[in-house]
């Protein structure tokens, strides 16, 4: 299962001249930092990585708080229309991604925002996926919190936000991570609006350097290393939620 | 949108005073953002693509109506019929995975505490980049020094160019994609899994079934609504498949890559690098027709096989 990993790791500390003999050899002969002082000084690796970072943090607190507010009316707020509306919502879950990919890109060249951080993050910000899910988290909740805090007074977003959102921390982690996941792996709709290579993030700009770098192997392992393991971090810190999210999802965004 | 003055029934009658339902004007303003982004990223961006898959659209200047004609160019199309036998190949390939993950994942379930490592290891690949998958896995199916043609030398099989032979892409991605999905099909039927009462083995081990038998009668009939659902969500990502292609083959092998072009690749092709976004349009409504019959199909065979107990 790891065994990718661990000629991965080895591979990047080899000579290029080491990394394509045959029979390879399994340790490196010495360790030679040369991959990595290639990635870095070809690569704007940290411009990247901001690009994503910053693109992931915009998608995953702008969806948390748009479906949370959502799932909430959805659950608890009764009003003309909810059922219809609501089905739309599921609707649009069950269309593949492709299927918006031509409309969100006019929509975001006619903003002008090709090229753009925040051309990453917008289509993101909606999601039918977090909208159900925030929803069924909410229609499992007990009714008595919420009653007692409006008897005290207390308006609906108030109710929502120090009662209701509160209680649905774990939903909330597990959608937060899922989401998170995706804006980071997600290498078609990066490709498609940024053209130009401007503001590129990391899955994009990795793939650039195989055209750039076709056969030096330690130097593609390590930028690949470099790029994935922020995110692997992440996961060995927040385990529990990463597997929370895959269970109540299934990986469907 | 009117607030519904009617409390329901079921409320005590102490409560009603100053603890009224919220308005639909709170309803509005809580569902709008959701709605507004629903409506102009998704629905009509959806409504377009369905528009435009009748429509010749030209990289500049306006689009004609052509009526049927993208679809009937798509079903004369060569490459699109190439490229939908490789999406299916690919599909068949990573469901391949989904009896390989039952047993796996029930294994794990019994490895106590070993258990919690095993996970992190399976789901290492899903946390990945895929793209840096992709280049990994290019790099151990090399043909002139990788390591998997290394490991076949030692018993004597001659090597291959997997990725760059177009007789083996397809399978060399299935075998791909099945290693980076075992992690989270192994998460999904672990929960299955433990959802599974215990005195049920406790019982059958007393009538003296041993560990094979009992996952071959407990196990295997208890969890089919967690295969199903993974099955179906499997068929669903395979029939998506995109970024493997794009870094194990674009740019680096483009003789293998004409070949060995899934339905999504296609489309990315024709909508994002040739600009032809009627004829990219037509092979999403494709793509869109395929996934439901395929998911239309796994819901009526289900019937046959899934046990809801």
């Amino acid at each position: 299962m790891v065994v990718p990993f661990v000629w991965q790791i080895l591979t990047m500390f080899k000579t290029t001249a080491e990394a394509t003999r045959f029979p390879p050899t399994v340790l490196p002969e010495t360790f030679s930092p040369h991959a990595f002082e290639t990635f870095f000084s070809t690569v704007p690796f940290w411009s990247m990585f901001g690009v994503s970072a910053g693109a992931l943090v915009l998608r995953v607190a702008g969806q948390l708080a748009i479906a949370s507010l959502a799932g909430y009316a959805f659950a608890r707020i009764p009003f003309r229309g909810r059922e219809p509306l609501f089905g739309l919502f599921v609707l649009m879950l069950m269309v593949p991604s492709q299927l918006f990919l031509i409309g969100q890109y006019e929509l975001i060249r006619g903003l002008k925002l090709l090229d753009t951080l925040p051309a990453l993050a917008i289509p993101g910000l909606f999601s039918a996926f977090g909208t159900f899910l925030m929803r069924q988290a909410f229609r499992t909740m007990p009714k008595d919190y919420e009653e007692a805090a409006r008897l005290d007074g207390a308006n609906p977003f108030q109710v929502f936000w120090h009662v209701m959102l509160p209680m649905a921390r774990p939903t909330l982690a597990a959608l937060a991570v899922l989401t998170g996941l995706y804006s980071w792996n997600d290498l078609l709709w990066p490709l498609i609006v940024s053209p130009s290579g401007e503001n590129r993030p990391l899955p994009v700009g990795l793939a650039g350097l195989q055209g750039q770098f076709g056969t030096d192997y330690p130097t593609l392992m390590a930028g690949a290393f470099v790029c994935s393991i922020p995110l692997v971090i992440v996961f060995l810190v927040l385990q529990r939620q990463f597997f929370a999210g895959i269970t109540s999802s299934g990986l469907k965004g | 949108m009117t607030s519904p003055t009617t409390p329901p029934a079921r409320r005590p009658a102490g409560r009603r005073a100053g603890a009224s339902e919220p308005s639909g004007w709170w309803a509005a303003v809580f569902v709008a953002p959701a709605v507004l982004g629903l409506a102009a990223l998704y629905v009509w961006p959806f409504l377009s693509t369905f528009l435009k898959s009748f429509e010749d659209v030209p990289a500049f200047g306006p689009a004609t109506f052509v009526g049927m004609d993208n679809y009937t160019a798509l079903l004369h199309d060569e490459e699109f019929w190439k490229a939908f036998g490789n999406s299916a190949l690919y599909t068949v390939i990573i469901l391949l995975g989904v009896p390989l993950a039952v047993v796996l994942a029930a294994l794990i379930e019994q490895a106590g505490r070993g258990r919690a490592i095993y996970r992190v290891l399976f789901f290492l690949p899903v946390v990945t980049l895929p793209v840096a998958v992709g280049m990994v896995w290019r790099f151990v199916y090399n043909g002139d020094f990788g390591l998997l043609n290394t490991v076949l030398s030692w018993f004597g099989v001659s090597g291959q160019f997997w990725v760059a032979d177009p007789r083996f892409t397809i399978y060399a991605f299935g075998v791909v994609g099945l290693w980076m999905s075992l992690g989270i099909n192994m998460i999904i039927l672990g929960a299955g899994l433990r959802a599974i009462p215990k005195d049920l083995y406790e019982a059958s081990a007393l009538d003296g079934a041993g560990r094979v038998r009992q996952f071959v009668h407990i196990t295997v009939p208890l969890l089919t609504p967690s295969i199903f659902f993974v099955t179906t969500l499997s068929v669903i990502a395979a029939l998506q498949m995109f970024d493997l292609i794009f870094v194990m083959l674009r740019g680096v092998n483009n003789t293998a890559l004409a070949d060995s072009k899934t339905i999504v690749y296609l489309f990315y092709e024709k909508a994002f690098v040739q600009f032809h976004q009627g004829y990219g349009a037509a092979i999403a409504i494709v793509l869109l027709l395929v996934i439901m019959l395929a998911t239309a199909l796994q819901f009526r065979l289900q019937r046959s096989w899934v046990f809801y107990g």
